[in-house]
């Protein structure tokens, strides 16, 4: 299965990104790692007339320190942000999520902003942005901006970006220490998460329990109202209306939200 | 379009489609057909190949993505007609029956090794999850990386 | 020294691991110079009238050189079911589908381009129009109570019959203190091999076909092929290269790869195709798919004295070998044991899904399961250890054979030795110890250990005559040799093992003989590879070759030494002939082949199909709260006879165990209620990794059978036969202290869990 034909255009920059991007409109599609547009691309379930290849845009890569946070860019392959000193020690449940992301080669080449911007709502990375209270940073024809986790997925497989616009990079909260936890509950190894659920600072995040990544809120209500691990995860599944397939039904994927909460609030990996 | 990339440490240029997947690339204009397609979901890996250095599943990259990058393939590995440790184990060890996984799963076990240079069973276990073997049962294959791992490390 | 039974290293590796081996698809030779590309148009929907197919638009597409529908195929015979008279024939499978389509994924059309791209963008623009059709998917509906018929003029969507139902004797439990019944699912599942199909063709000027295709027998695809081109075999010449894989689905022909051949014909050109994954899981045969019903019943003191065994077999759209395999099952129904009152029944039936074929083990895994699952479920009801009552319900040791009530003939059997070397292996005891501590303590995580005793038949005989299979030997003047087999490897090794043979008696080494296979003009007959067949016949019949070679040879050195053949000795060392007391006046047997060629072809009949066995031990872990099950080991005992290439029959076990594991608890192909696939490539198919499967722990023991010299039966899908049952009933023990009677294959974490949830709601599990 091989894709449709398509235009190719190489970016230089991020600039030149833009003016490809605003160019061609949207029967553009950037091109990062390819890992989430090409599979789709092979299925002909995408079929971008141009592809517009920011892999090689240096200033999209990089992982650094900025205050409070840390910024990531768009086109930093999972591997990277995996093995990064500076995430495991700063964001240490982000290098964790990074490092459950397919296989070893799909990290190498995949990118946090390729994966973020797919938005496919059973993958680890849009999940643990949105327990950390993560957000995104954008470049578009009105200038930057920046859009929180937690208003950035805005449906199945749909963000809030804008076809003429680029996310530049990921940026987190400096948060060391301990205090997290995930679950991604899998039947093989490298399939995306039957649930997945990533837990940090009082942020609850559950991962294919709806079109986009959901907050545990009344399970975060409860922990900051003083529940215990076991009776907050128990109110995991509240408000989530999961979908229905091969793997399982709406049933079991809410018992399973409560289980892998309550693991996941114990600061368990797995 | 006109790409320039570095194959088994030999320079190539060619004119490609942009569609052109680097591993139909790979087999079809450069005559290395020891990777092999597998599935059409970035699922099998018995397309790996090494980009500069890195395990990559060739079937989900393009190749003018590859345009400027180092490629080695299991024809590369071997240098001056001896095998590279790791195809050396999967001999020894019989990690091989029918054989259509086994460039991919060496290319994968080279570049695990490159970046872990002595992992436990798990980890070889774990770092093989993206290849997909179908006669062996992973037990002859595990065995072969831990070898090659302690052959090359000594 | 002999070399027999010693770890050889293969010759075939390393070109397959440093330039790769060569499969269909990688094959470079100039008479596919200037081939075209064939790419099939599929339907989308499970059954359906055709109104139209309209190929018009794809014609305008880049690089197209032709496109076809059935119409065009319509003086070309219908793949027809195998085993004619005991499988409904009119139900057989035009080469692309012409009036109604019965499957998601059958062949419709074909596009053909000058290169590999341009066929999917030209099979897009194909527009077909259908009037949908009452989908038969649920199996228990297709037989009885069916939404529509495939074949309206069968009348009936049952295509094979064995066995009679209404001889099953109602009174078969009388007198049992207990007896439990269940119907249960061995469900289906891909083959999957890496390597999907393929097939090059082109047709010579004198009106001969070539053909590459990966196959399981070149002989056996020749005249499939044959009969769908409407052609006599001797126009068709098959090559064989590279196999990637097989597992049972790669035998004979299926239509995609006539109309290749047809293709070719027509266009005057070579034509190649090579088919996508996605194609592969709809399009090539699944495995297994049976429903059955099994009800045992014994006494109190473990004694199994009644099992009774109803099958329904699902065939998919076409009858396929498929449709055949409850035959076996039958044939192997009652296992080991010795139970004094069986019968066994099935039914066939179509449905609108992908035809059903042969798959690792092809019928016997089924039987196993099924009455594996019987002896834990009747274990379970009286209280008894699974071992302990197998112990009392296996055969004991024979070494004469001994037929079953089925009609099988067992040659050789030790079943309790090999359960107790396999519980010895695993630590039983230890085990059941842990197993009762977690319990006791209410862990989260609890442990299962299964049990499953086995035997299996293996080297049945073709559909005519006795097993056999020809080999032939030659020696060169330059000390190398050749083997000319009727076998059809894909991964077993059979370059290496019958030069190991070969070399056994001539005194040559491994590296020196060059086996082949496969190629229809240079080797007419054979039997394949399948069925676990290979090395008790075609193994032996290269031994058998040697030693006449060696006849032959002791006369021309008779004469070249001035000597009484009778007082030659010949010496493998040296690979020459001496006469005997007398090492100097010798000849080498390469010197023998200068004047005349020394090459000796044999045909070895084998007595019959032998039947190897064993026992497997396996152990999860069940996570109770998510229903996980991790599946920590496998201990086995695989008793196929004498052992020749130990490093290579360790291969096969561990192969076999891993694809019969996957099926326990998480292989399985799926169909939606209107028969779309759910479960079409491998991202949705859960393919077995290496993450999934510890490493297995092989306990030896090798009974030698009387049926051939080597004593050697066949090791190729005993592993898979064993693991499926010892995995499913691990996973029921872990929860049995809870409860838990059964668990349907494959033990998914959501099955697992809906287990749990229905003994705490006081349902009957």
């Amino acid at each position: 299965m091989i894709p449709a034909p398509f235009e190719y255009e190489a970016a230089e920059s991020a600039g030149h990104a833009l003016e490809l991007l605003a160019r061609h409109g949207e029967d553009a599609k950037l091109l990062a790692g390819g890992h989430s547009l090409l599979p789709m691309m092979k299925l002909r379930l995408a079929f971008p007339s141009v592809v517009i290849d920011i892999g090689r845009v240096g200033e999209l890569a990089g992982i650094r320190a900025d205050g409070d946070d840390l910024l990531i860019g768009a086109t930093t392959c999972h591997a990277d942000v995996a093995a990064s000193d500076l995430v495991r020690s700063q964001a240490p449940l982000l290098a964790y999520a990074a490092a459950q992301v397919g296989d070893p080669q799909i990290r190498h080449r995949g990118t946090i902003g390729g994966s973020v911007a797919h938005a496919d709502p059973a993958a680890d990375l849009p999940m643990a942005l949105v327990a950390l209270g993560g957000s995104l940073e954008i470049s578009g024809p009105g200038g930057p901006r920046t859009v929180s986790a937690d208003d950035f997925f805005a449906g199945f497989f749909e963000t809030s970006l804008e076809p003429d616009e680029l996310l530049t990079a990921v940026r987190v909260p400096r948060r060391p220490g301990p205090d997290w936890g995930y679950q991604k509950f899998v039947r093989r190894a490298n399939d995306w998460a039957i649930v997945g659920v990533a837990v940090a600072g009082g942020r609850i995040a559950l991962a294919n329990m709806g079109p986009v990544p959901v907050r545990a809120v009344a399970a975060e209500q409860a922990l900051a109202g003083g529940a215990s691990v076991a009776d907050a995860a128990a109110l995991a599944a509240e408000g989530t209306d999961p979908a229905e397939d091969i793997h399982a039904d709406r049933a079991y994927r809410q018992h399973l939200a409560r289980i892998l909460t309550r693991r996941a609030l114990e600061h368990q990996t797995g | 379009m006109q790409i320039e990339l570095t194959v088994n440490g030999a320079p190539r240029s060619d004119e490609v489609e942009p569609r052109l997947l680097l591993v139909h690339y790979l087999r079809q204009r450069c005559g290395l057909r020891a990777a092999n397609v597998g599935c059409d979901t970035t699922s099998c890996g018995a397309c790996t190949v090494l980009v500069n250095g890195r395990s990559v599943k060739s079937c989900t990259m393009l190749a003018v993505q590859a345009a400027g990058q180092e490629i080695t393939t299991a024809e590369g590995l071997a240098t001056g007609g001896e095998m590279h440790p790791v195809q050396q184990a999967f001999r020894q060890e019989h990690g091989l029956q029918c054989g259509f996984c086994t460039p991919g799963m060496v290319m994968a076990a080279a570049g695990l090794l490159a970046e872990n240079p002595h992992p436990t069973e798990a980890e070889v276990r774990e770092g093989l999850e993206g290849n997909f073997c179908r006669c062996t049962g992973y037990h002859n294959i595990v065995r072969a990386v831990l070898s090659a791992a302690e052959e090359m490390s000594a | 020294m002999s070399i027999l039974g010693t770890r050889v290293v293969r010759t075939e590796d390393p070109g397959f691991l440093t330039t790769g081996a060569v499969y269909t698809d990688d094959v470079v030779d100039e008479r596919l110079a200037g081939t075209c590309h064939v790419f099939f148009v599929r339907s989308p929907i499970a059954h359906a009238r055709i109104r139209a197919v309209d190929v018009s638009a794809a014609l305008e597409s880049p690089g197209v050189i032709a496109a076809f529908t059935g119409a065009a195929l319509a003086d070309l015979p219908p793949l027809a079911p195998p085993m004619p008279d005991l499988v409904d024939g009119r139900m057989a499978q035009p080469l692309l589908a012409r009036d109604v389509v019965r499957y998601v994924g059958e062949p419709v059309a074909v596009v053909i381009t000058e290169d590999t791209y341009q066929g999917e963008d030209a099979a897009e623009l194909v527009s077909a129009d259908y009037d949908p059709l009452p989908a038969v998917v649920d199996l228990a509906a297709a037989a009885d109570d069916p939404p529509s018929l495939l074949f309206p003029e069968a009348g009936t969507n049952v295509t094979a019959t064995f066995g009679d139902a209404s001889a099953l004797q109602a009174d078969l439990f009388d007198g049992c203190e207990v007896v439990v019944s269940r119907t249960i699912v061995n469900q289906r599942v891909a083959p999957a091999p890496m390597e999907t199909r393929a097939a090059a063709a082109v047709w010579g000027d004198d009106g001969r076909l070539t053909a590459w295709i990966p196959n399981q027998g070149a002989q056996g695809t020749r005249g499939a092929l044959a009969a769908m081109l409407a052609i006599d075999p001797s126009s068709l010449r098959i090559i064989t290269p590279d196999v990637g894989g097989a597992f049972g689905a790669k035998f004979g022909a299926d239509p995609e790869h006539a109309v290749v051949c047809w293709v070719a014909r027509q266009l005057g050109r070579p034509a190649r195709w090579a088919e996508t994954r996605n194609e592969n899981m709809i399009a090539m045969t699944h495995g297994r798919a049976q429903r059955q019903t099994i009800t045992i019943g014994g006494s109190r003191d473990g004694t199994v004295t009644a099992y009774r065994l109803e099958i329904l077999q699902d065939s998919g759209a076409y009858p396929r070998f498929g449709a055949f395999l409850p035959a076996l099952t039958i044939l192997m129904a009652p296992g080991p044991y010795a139970i004094s009152r069986a019968e066994a029944v099935a039914r066939s039936v179509v449905t609108n899904t992908t035809p059903v074929g042969a798959y690792r083990g092809a019928g016997r895994p089924e039987a196993t399961a099924a009455v594996e699952r019987a002896i834990d479920m009747f274990a379970a009801e009286i209280g008894r250890d699974p071992a302990e009552v197998r112990r009392v319900n296996l055969l004991p040791k024979f070494t004469q054979p001994h037929r079953t009530a089925f009609g099988a003939v067992y040659d050789s059997g030790d079943y309790v030795t090999a359960l107790d070397a396999a519980l010895d292996a695993a630590g039983y005891a230890a085990l059941r110890a842990e197993q009762a501590r977690r319990r006791a303590a209410g862990d989260v995580t609890q442990l299962g250990i299964g049990l499953a005793s086995y035997v299996e038949i293996t080297g049945a005989g073709a559909e005519s005559g006795a097993p056999r299979e020809n080999a032939t030997v030659e020696v060169f003047p330059d000390g190398s040799a050749t083997i000319l087999t009727g076998t059809s490897p894909h991964g077993q090794g059979h370059a290496t093992v019958w030069a190991m043979l070969a070399s056994e008696e001539l005194g040559i080494p491994v590296d020196r003989i060059t086996v082949k296979w496969g190629d229809t003009d240079l080797i007419p007959e054979g039997g394949g590879t399948g069925g676990s067949r290979s090395l008790q016949q075609g193994g032996v019949a290269v031994r058998q070759a040697s030693l006449e070679l060696l006849e032959v040879a002791r006369e021309r050195a008779a004469a070249a030494l001035e000597a009484n053949p009778a007082d030659l000795v010949f010496e493998p060392e040296r690979s020459a002939f001496e006469v005997a007391g007398d090492p100097d006046a010798a000849v080498p047997l390469a010197k023998l082949a200068v004047e005349e060629r020394l090459v000796v072809r044999t045909v070895f009949i084998a007595p019959g199909a032998t039947f190897p066995f064993g026992a497997h031990v396996a152990v999860v872990e069940v996570d109770t709260e998510t229903g996980k099950v991790v599946l920590r080991r496998v201990v086995t005992v695989d008793d196929a006879g004498t052992v020749i290439n130990p490093l290579l029959a360790e291969g096969q076990r561990h192969g076999g165990i891993a694809q019969g594991a996957a099926q326990a608890f998480l292989e399985e192909v799926l169909y939606d209620a209107d028969g779309n696939p759910l479960t079409a490539t491998f991202a949705d198919y859960p393919f077995l990794s290496a993450t999934e499967v510890p490493s297995f722990e092989l306990a030896d023991m090798a009974t030698p059978t009387s049926y051939n010299p080597l004593g050697v039966k066949g090791i190729g899908e005993a592993g898979t036969i064993g693991a499926t049952p010892a995995v499913q009933n691990a996973v029921i023990d872990a929860l049995a202290h809870l409860g838990v009677r059964h668990i349907d294959l494959p033990a998914t974490p959501q099955r697992v869990w809906r287990a749990l949830q229905d003994v705490s709601a006081g349902k009957d599990a």
